[in-house]
């Protein structure tokens, strides 16, 4: 395979470059010629002291200039929509078209979020019944559909779990106890709650060591936040014997959803114990990813936290649906998120689940799992797989023996992959493996797809024995080549600047 | 990987060279090739207090974000403030120019307990 050839969309003639900026791209005078001009007289009504004394300096462009400026920009984009996008713990799946259809009805476009309850009761039905659903998916009683992401999710739980305790006059707890493997967002988010992070290393396998959480628990516990299946893409299989400790010593148990692609239909964290969770729904139901999102998190929890919700929830009465009115669940956190969070988001979604049914969503976990098990195979053949098989819906590789015998890293086999026209999988995470790939390939992908991943792995590490050099470069056909990332960040430069 | 033999070692990879009563602590040179590029190193103040086992700053490279764990209980007596610009002297040279902080150790014996040149040489497998 020869992949110094510029990529196919260069052969279209336009092909994606990096674009001059707007204002590289000005030219005094030229401007949009449709926009009115205002009349001469137009500032005379404003006292002189108060008007610029300089012109504002914003680029002259014409319409077409801009348009292409912009087109152009787009065409550097890499999303699901244009290639495989094996990013681990991120379940970049692909967003089927019909959710974007539901979300584009004006009668939830249109609808203003702070319409009467009356004049909402489509929007309104639609999240209560997403309310109930998620329950149901997560084994809880009551979901919030507030936040906004999947962190926002987890700082919500944890201050549940905060109230819970100091409804009850535990004072004492502010421990929140992490696995080494879990997501960065767990400290952060325990950080952020006021409680102190308390890090308990893996057990051999890759899960909790049972052990070593008992010792970790106690008194000041508050919550030992889990993520199942782990960031290493492993089920975790003493998850009863680490509930049952966490709740002997007055704890609660939080669950990381971001991984709930693995285990739909099949694993419901409310079952094994779990008080309180979130579920990404721009990872696990399909709705964009990436970007900034949007994103939604919605926190689902059981019996005993019910009553800390965050308001305003999606009721039913016998006038019909409506939120929560002020004051309505005192107890209740407040708000995390202004008006109902992302409406859009949660329309998608349920758009997803209508779609699918409970047994369209058990086949999306085990195509999942499928999928990642069979690349994981093929991956193996070229890579080391630290740990046992089978995994769930992602698994970790590592290069450790290529750089043992190169000098190529993960870092330039990542590189190189975008020569072959993939966007890299995660790497370097999590933490406790070394030099980690960390790969998932979701449900959506066909057995092709997941063999050209795996060729195109497997030609980078023969590439690394007869040319190391070459993979230490790349990329060689992209619009930018290898970023000097230390400079970046040691000296960033924050500001475009004309004199470059 | 270089371990120079008359340094002290921490399971953790930080290494700590004793003069007197002083300690000075840095990363090995191991630790900062597995890093990869160092890009900012956030260090105690002089005059702070260090526990033992304790973490009295962070590191950050362009792959990870790691704490860093006192090998000793003790008082900084001195900062390497160059880091702060040039944190890349942690990469270059990591037992010298790359020294992060210089500590007045509490109890001198406590540096009996850290590991030899040999042990933890064996440790990084090399």
């Amino acid at each position: 395979m020869t992949i110094d050839a510029p990529p196919a969309a260069t052969a279209r003639g336009a092909g994606p470059a990096l674009q001059p900026t707007l204002a590289e791209l000005s030219r005094p005078g030229r401007g949009g010629g449709k926009v009115p001009h205002p009349p001469s007289d137009a500032l005379d009504g404003i006292p002189t002291e108060l008007r610029r004394a300089s012109p504002l300096g914003l680029p002259e462009l014409n319409e077409p200039a801009v348009i292409r400026h912009f087109v152009n920009l787009s065409q550097l984009n890499y999303s699901v929509d244009a290639g495989f996008y094996p990013l681990g713990s991120c379940t970049m799946k692909f967003n089927p078209k019909v959710n974007e259809w539901a979300a584009r009805l004006h009668g939830f476009t249109q609808l203003h979020p702070l319409s009467p309850d009356q004049l909402a009761q489509g929007t309104l039905e639609l999240m209560f019944d997403l309310q109930s659903e998620l329950a149901e998916i997560g084994g809880m009683t009551a979901v919030s559909l507030q936040p906004a992401a999947g962190a926002q999710g987890e700082l919500t739980g944890i201050l549940m779990i905060r109230a819970y305790h100091q409804a009850r006059g535990d004072d004492d707890r502010r421990d929140v106890i992490v696995p080494d493997s879990s997501h960065g967002t767990n400290p952060a988010t325990a950080s952020m709650a006021g409680a102190r992070t308390v890090t308990v290393r893996s057990a051999p396998d890759g899960g909790v060591d049972l052990e070593v959480l008992r010792r970790a628990l106690g008194p000041t516990t508050a919550a030992v936040m889990l993520t199942n299946p782990s960031t290493l893409g492993l089920f975790e299989r003493r998850i009863e014997a680490l509930l049952e400790a966490v709740h002997q010593a007055g704890a609660l148990a939080y669950m990381d959803g971001a991984n709930m692609n693995a285990v739909l239909g099949r694993f419901r964290p409310g079952d094994a114990g779990f008080d309180v969770m979130h579920l990404n729904l721009h990872k696990t139901f399909s709705t964009p990813h990436g970007g900034g999102g949007p994103g939604a998190g919605p926190v689902a929890c059981a019996d005993r936290l019910a009553a800390y919700l965050p308001g305003p929830l999606v009721v039913r009465d016998e006038a019909g649906y409506r939120l929560e009115r002020p004051g309505e669940r005192p107890t209740a956190i407040g708000r995390v998120r202004a008006y109902q969070g992302n409406v859009g988001v949660l329309v998608r979604a349920y758009a997803y689940l209508r779609a699918h049914g409970a047994a369209g969503l058990r086949e999306v976990s085990e195509d999942a799992v499928l999928a990642a098990n069979y690349l994981r195979a093929r991956i193996g053949e070229g890579y080391q797989l630290p740990f046992g098989g089978p995994c769930k819906h992602e698994f970790v590789a590592s290069a450790s023996a290529l750089r043992r015998d190169t000098g190529v890293r993960t870092l330039d086999v990542a590189k190189r992959l975008i020569d072959h026209g993939f966007h890299p999988p995660t790497i370097y995470f999590p933490l406790i493996v070394d030099e980690c790939l960390l790969i998932e390939p979701t449900e959506t992908e066909s057995v092709d797809t997941l063999d050209a991943f795996a060729e195109a792995m497997l030609a980078i590490a023969r590439e690394a024995y007869e040319d190391p050099d070459r993979v230490k470069a790349a990329p060689s056909s992209a619009p930018v080549r290898r970023l000097d990332e230390a400079s970046a960040a040691r000296q960033p430069r924050l500001r475009w600047s004309s004199a470059r | 990987m270089d371990v120079p033999d008359d340094l002290h070692y921490t399971p953790d990879h930080e290494w700590l060279r004793r003069a007197g009563d002083e300690g000075t602590i840095g990363i090995t040179a191991y630790a900062a090739d597995e890093l990869g590029d160092v890009v900012f190193v956030e260090l105690p103040k002089t005059g702070g207090r260090l526990e033992s086992g304790s973490v009295f700053g962070t590191i950050e490279s362009v792959k990870t974000a790691s704490d860093l764990y006192a090998p000793v209980t003790g008082e900084v007596t001195a900062v390497n403030d160059a880091l702060s610009s040039t944190p890349e002297l942690v990469n270059s040279d990591p037992y010298g120019e790359g020294w992060m902080i210089r500590v007045r150790l509490d109890d001198g014996s406590a540096v009996d307990a850290l590991e030899d040149a040999a042990a933890y040489r064996t440790r990084i497998g090399g």
